[in-house]
């Protein structure tokens, strides 16, 4: 009865087409149809912040998303927030220099995270940033790490 | 996850016909209803995506009220200057919700119909016995693991709390549920379980909720939302509670004092009893103590969920004496 639909996707500022199931979620999408494996699957049902992206700039969870609902949407994901000419985005670094990660699976999501709490402007404590960086969970620990590289950042982009 | 077809709605009208075909379901957010389809308890034929309909979204306050579009993002209420200033308790009980990123899709009307998380009911495949999901079929809840469940509102039938927050502030300003022409008040809106915990809303199949009314008042204006949770954030409340408090002009006499509690019960719970216990009363520590433990009359606990009983008048008397300047 329900078949694939056709859709297209504007994922980091690039116009992917793609046909799937309409069940299918933007997390899916992402990396099982489209090779973008950077977003990562932690819980699958919004416990845990491995697969933030932004969606019209916002921060949301991609399992919780269906790849239907963002067609017309403006997608950026992990492999899209660096500018294209192989640096890092700011807040990259700071995770690299701050040492924010053990395993690194829930760095992307974390990435994605801070980068939209810095500019929501949630930064102006480290209790802020621990309240606004809640919905990312980090099995190795690494938040008073993760704390001080979203500081570091928020004050280099202030 | 059973496959379903999507329908992107391009008019209330659509979305209210295709929403009234049995086995559809209305798509906002997603948070609950992608998730409950994941756990195999949400069963579409065919979602119908209302996130794309025009004029749902806005968010306008004046001297009489606040008027919310269904399709407000969590977080574009809790971040509204004027929401904060005239409803605090309001834009606390969403900003402590969830977590950002859920709070960026989550709508408003989504938030009132979330289901509950009792773990037997998101559980099918374990515990085939759930009366909400399946009515007659028995609770699993009765003899197993309790602490999340309701001690205020449950029947023989159903135990499960609900889990939200806004509604917990909506109901203690009398906020009134738009379903198109027809309204609603909040308290009416979300049923007791009794013999029918399946139906857990006052509309029917095909009604969309349109927006949320609160009106405005001087208990609204001075007002908090306190939520205790196992952890400190992104957790469902242990306990939570929205006061509202209005002073005479002596500053110590309560002229109004409106409180709900959350976490506790089946429904988002007013308590009328310990507000006729504080009104026209000097406020005091020990009498605010006293009143809230009124809230817990006919409190019936199922052991692990007993912390309850003790839990949510202290939350009450901590809200309370906050909002009297007196903590
Ligand atoms: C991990 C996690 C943690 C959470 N923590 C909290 C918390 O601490 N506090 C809290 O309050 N909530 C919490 N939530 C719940 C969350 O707030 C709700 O899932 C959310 O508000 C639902 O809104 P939505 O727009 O995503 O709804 P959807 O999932 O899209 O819809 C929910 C239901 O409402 C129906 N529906 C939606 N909109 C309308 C409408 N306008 N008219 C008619 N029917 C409609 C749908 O058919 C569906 O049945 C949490 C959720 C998750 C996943
Ligand atoms: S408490 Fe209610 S929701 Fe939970 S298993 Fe029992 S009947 Fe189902
Ligand atoms: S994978 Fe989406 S929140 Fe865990
Ligand atoms: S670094 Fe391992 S989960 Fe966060």
């Amino acid at each position: 009865m329900t078949g694939t639909i056709n859709l297209k996707l504007d994922i980091n500022g690039r116009s992917r087409e793609l046909a799937v199931e309409p069940r299918v979620t933007l997390l899916d999408a992402l990396r099982e149809h489209l090779d973008l494996t950077g977003t990562k699957k932690g819980c699958d049902q919004g416990q845990c912040g491995a697969c933030t992206v932004h969606v019209d700039g916002k921060r949301v969870l991609a399992c919780l998303t269906l790849a239907a609902q963002v067609e017309g949407r403006a997608i950026t994901t992990i492999e899209g927030l660096a500018d294209g000419d192989g640096g890092l985005h700011p807040v990259q670094s700071a995770f690299l220099e701050h040492d924010a990660f053990q395993c690194g699976y829930c760095t992307p999501g974390q990435i994605m995270s801070a980068v939209a709490c810095i500019r929501e402007g949630h930064t102006k404590s480290d209790n802020e940033i621990r309240e606004y960086m809640s919905g990312n969970l980090c099995r190795c620990g690494a938040y008073s790490h993760i704390v001080a590289a979203v500081r570091e950042a928020a004050e280099a982009a202030s | 996850m059973k496959n379903f077809s999507y329908l992107r709605a391009h008019s209330a009208d659509e979305a209210r016909k295709a929403a009234a075909l049995a086995g559809n379901m209305v798509l906002a957010g997603g948070t609950t209803l992608l998730d409950l389809a994941k756990c195999g308890i949400a069963e579409p034929d065919t979602v119908v995506d209302i996130t794309h309909l025009a004029g749902l979204d806005g968010i306008e306050v004046d001297e009489t009220q606040a008027s919310i579009g269904a399709l407000a993002r969590m977080s574009a209420v809790a971040d509204h200057p004027a929401i904060q200033k005239a409803f605090p308790a309001v834009a606390e009980s969403l900003a402590l919700a969830a977590s950002a990123q859920i709070r960026n899709m989550a709508t408003i009307g989504g938030n009132l119909l979330q289901r509950t998380r009792c773990s037997y009911f998101r559980d099918a495949a374990v515990f085939p016995a759930c009366n909400k999901r399946h009515p007659g079929s028995g609770c699993s809840a009765l003899g197993g693991v309790t602490r999340n469940h309701a001690v205020l509102g449950t029947s023989d039938a159903c135990i499960a709390g609900y889990p939200g927050d806004l509604a917990v502030a909506l109901v203690a300003f009398d906020a009134i549920v738009h379903l198109g022409e027809r309204q609603v008040a909040v308290d009416d809106f979300f049923q007791l379980p009794g013999n029918t915990p399946d139906r857990e809303h006052a509309f029917e199949r095909g009604e969309i909720i349109t927006a949320v009314t609160i009106p405005a008042s001087a208990a609204a204006r001075r007002s908090t939302y306190i939520k205790v949770r196992d952890r400190q954030s992104y957790e469902f409340a242990a306990a939570s509670a929205a006061v509202g408090l209005e002073l005479e002009a002596d500053g110590t006499t309560v002229r109004d004092i409106r409180i709900a509690l959350g976490g506790v019960a089946t429904k988002p719970w007013r308590a009328r009893t310990v507000e006729a216990a504080l009104i026209g009363k000097v406020l005091e520590p020990e009498l605010v103590r006293k009143a809230s433990l009124l809230v817990m009359e006919g409190a019936i606990d199922h052991g692990a969920n007993h912390y309850k009983i003790d839990l949510a008048p202290r939350v009450i008397t901590r809200a309370v004496l906050k909002m009297g300047g007196l903590a």
